[in-house]
């Protein structure tokens, strides 16, 4: 029976069938679910784990596919910079076992600091990449994904979109195949890339390119429907790929013809001069760059593109229909300017005392991706960068060496506890090994928050759940050389800003490790609610911790919504008159 | 082409309404109808505006619903009802709880909650207003405010009563099933 699964749920469930047994990512949206979905399955089948970051992660893959297994890794966009290093040698040294590399593109930026197309990897590492575009796609491509590696000896890319991952369709399951572990054969004429074998796998890398080629002009990835109506006398032809493929069909129906493209990398050559010679106007809808635009424009194909559509964002529907059909959008109440909903942090959220301190003192705050990039939003608004996995740590000490000491006394860098493993500590190295007197918070709330709760090497559990040796963050701290560690707890806000005053102060490298786990953990029980007493005199002070549950009614009166709160007690040391009291139920 | 029925949930970060999806798309497949359900996670989902796409027909392509595309709009959440109107089709109905909850902008102060936006929806969309909170509280506990809005949609559609508990059944957790079942019930009997 079909049933409804996400892409990515589905690309693990095409993965485990492909009888896949060796899965490691690090989480990333829109990409976490596939690992974790990875994981319900049984673990004498698949070993899957979370890795301290995506090159590891990758890295760990590379060794399971040269051991003979099948195996996989899963990434955000971002997340395919990290692992870049080892997938571009992975290109020539090839696969034993089929290793497909997943990643999940976010146009639109939904959870994301940018909007890059991935789809340039491909070419750049000459490693041929599939796209489906729903999750029955998502399934058979990623199934297709390891028999096309082998085949080719190649890593597989398989691209996928926030809409792709995060939509759910209906989908066929069929039993896992029984592959068998290949042996393990010494080979380092193909897995030892120095000079003088990677000369050869060049060779080899390009001859395999022309082959992919060939094999892209008859594959059946690639789809070519004909519809016999024309659209003002001309019969049109749109070229796509992924879920613009949806959004075409959705927005022209029989109108049009499709080259549907389930390879982007390498393209065809002869189908599409076939194709658009067989149309009178051709149409290439694809999100964000001109991929396969410029593609055809290289061949001398003459395409509309990236001037009709934006190289920003999601596409949708009727943007196709008004730019290929020029139809109308369909008309729709017009609503009065309404204040705006953007995320917040929960209440409860340790982070919020954190940065109610960073704020106080008016710190500048050297910012790294996690929940806590929303300490860069109002009113707690004291975040001053944000720019990748762990460039919190080093790019402080980059403005530190720019501006001098006295500078550095008076900035932090926030990191959580998953970034901080990810590719904070070796900044923090740096720090110590170049002299900086920088601040490090490590904001540890014993979880990976942002992507929705995964374990990670602090936190002593496995993706499975099993019990694991955990990293203690104090004695790494001291380990790379950092005398100054203490651990505070940032809803005592008292002590947590005279530690973090004297760390600023040293001259010396020094690391707060702010400890207080996520609010939304199971094990993490708040209990009861907080109430404003009569003793109110409206000062405000509260309002600044921006917490969901407090809000100021008309008269000025401070409101804390009871559903909202959950009893954590952040803002009873903060009010100034003692005026708010913790109520248990 | 167009011959989908488009329905639209939205709330606020943490209100359920991936369950309510997550019951919907159940039922729509077991009535036999190709789905899709498009929703999306991460930073989105920390008290922000949450939209999720629901669409279902013979075949359905596209994951996402354009403004003046919904048949229906079903809100959490008052602000939230009226921000996703420009979403409905002429003469699509909105149900909506009546429930306000203050944005940021307006805790900062930055800003005002909108006064009458139930009046500004009825002048535009079939509105169908209902305290979802106070009867799911009613029903046993104040979470299942997401079931009771389930089951006033349930009664606007074509699909039968009973493959509603049928799913309902099968979609929530045992221990919270009698709860959810008289939340619904009381839904479906606004």
């Amino acid at each position: 029976m079909k049933q409804l699964m996400i892409g990515n749920a589905a690309v693990a469930r095409g993965a485990y069938e492909a009888g896949v047994r060796v899965t490691a990512s690090y989480p990333g949206t829109p990409s976490t679910e596939i690992t974790e979905v990875m994981a319900t399955y049984p673990a004498e089948d698949v070993y899957v784990e979370w890795a301290p970051n995506e090159k590891v992660a990758c890295e760990v893959a590379i060794g399971a596919s040269i051991g003979g297994a099948r195996a996989m890794t899963c990434c955000k966009h971002v997340g395919l910079n990290v692992m870049a290093d080892p997938i571009f040698t992975a290109s020539y040294t090839g696969v034993g076992g089929g290793l497909v590399v997943c990643v999940a593109d976010d146009p639109g930026m939904h959870s994301s600091q940018n909007e890059q197309d991935s789809r340039h990897y491909a070419a750049a590492a000459k490693i041929p990449m599939l796209e489906p575009s729903d999750s029955e796609e998502c399934l058979s491509y990623t199934r297709f994904a390891f028999t096309l590696s082998e085949e080719y000896d190649t890593p597989v890319l398989l691209r996928l979109s926030t809409r792709v991952s995060h939509s759910q369709s209906l989908v066929e399951t069929a039993e896992r195949e029984d592959i068998v572990l290949k042996d393990y054969v010494k080979d380092p004429s193909k897995y030892v890339m120095m000079p003088a074998n990677a000369k050869g796998r060049h060779v080899v890398v390009e001859k395999r390119t022309d082959a992919l080629t060939a094999f892209a002009e008859v594959t059946e990835l690639n789809r070519v429907t004909f519809n016999e109506k024309t659209v003002n006398g001309k019969k049109i032809g749109v070229i796509t790929d992924g879920v613009a493929d949806m959004y075409a069909h959705e927005a022209l129906g029989d109108n049009v013809s499709y080259f549907k493209l389930g390879m982007i990398w390498p393209l065809p050559v002869e189908r599409l001069k076939a194709f658009a010679a067989a149309c009178d106007e051709v149409y290439v809808i694809e999100e964000l760059d001109p991929v396969i635009e410029n593609h055809c424009r290289a061949l001398g194909i003459a395409v509309h593109g990236k001037e009709c559509f934006t190289m920003l964002g999601e596409y949708t529907p009727a943007m196709i229909a008004s730019a290929v059909l020029g139809e109308a959008p369909a008309e729709h109440a017009v609503i009065d300017a309404i204040p705006n909903r953007p995320p917040v942090m929960c209440a409860g959220c340790p982070h919020r005392g954190t940065f109610y301190v960073l704020k106080k003192l008016g710190l500048t705050v050297s910012g790294d991706i996690g929940c806590y990039t929303l300490g860069a939003v109002a009113p707690l608004a004291s975040v001053d960068t944000t720019i990748c996995m762990g460039a919190s740590v080093s790019a402080a000490l980059g403005m530190a060496k720019a501006r001098g000491d006295d500078f550095a006394k008076k900035l932090v860098s926030v990191i959580g506890d998953s970034t901080f493993m990810h590719s904070g500590v070796t900044g923090l190295i740096d720090i110590v090994y170049n002299k900086g007197v920088n601040t490090v918070i490590i904001l540890d709330n014993s979880i990976t928050g942002m992507t929705g709760h995964q374990d990670n090497p602090t936190t002593g559990k496995t993706i499975r759940g099993e019990a694991t040796k955990q990293v203690d963050l104090e004695a790494l701290c001291h380990a790379v050389g950092i005398d100054w560690v203490k651990v505070a707890d940032p809803f005592d806000v008292k002590t947590f800003e005279a530690v973090v005053k004297e760390a600023c102060a040293l001259d010396a490298p020094a690391v707060v490790i702010a400890q207080r786990p996520c609010a939304l953990l199971k094990t993490v029980k708040y209990t009861g609610h907080c109430e404003i007493s009569s003793d109110c005199r409206k000062c405000g002070m509260c309002m600044k911790l921006g917490c969901p549950a407090i809000s100021k009614a008309e008269d000025g009166s401070i409101v804390i919504d009871e559903n909202q709160c959950n009893g954590c007690g952040l803002c009873v040391g903060v009010c100034p008159f003692h005026a708010i009291k913790k109520i248990e139920d | 082409m167009k011959t989908t029925t488009n329905i639209m949930i939205v709330g606020v970060g943490g209100q359920g309404t991936l369950l309510a999806s997550r019951i919907l798309g159940n039922v729509l497949v077991h009535e036999g109808h190709d789905v899709k359900v498009s929703e999306v996670h991460g930073m989105s989902q920390r008290g922000g505006s949450v939209v999720t796409y629901v669409k279902y027909g013979e075949k359905v392509y596209s994951p996402i619903i354009g403004e003046g595309e919904a048949d229906i709009i079903l809100a959490f959440e008052q602000l939230e009802a009226y921000r996703a109107l420009p979403y409905l089709k002429r003469g699509g109905t909105i149900i909506t709880a009546t429930q306000c909850i203050d944005p940021m902008p307006v805790i900062t102060g930055a800003a005002k909650y909108p006064d009458g936006l139930c009046d500004k929806i009825a002048a535009e969309a079939n509105l169908i207003s209902c305290d979802a909170l106070a009867l799911a509280k009613e029903a046993g506990t104040g979470k299942a405010a997401n079931v009771v809005l389930i089951g006033i949609l349930a009664k606007r559609t074509e699909i039968p009563y009973e493959t509603w508990v049928e799913i309902l059944k099968t979609t929530v957790p045992a221990k919270f099933l009698d709860v959810n079942l008289r939340a619904f019930e009381m839904g479906y009997n606004v």
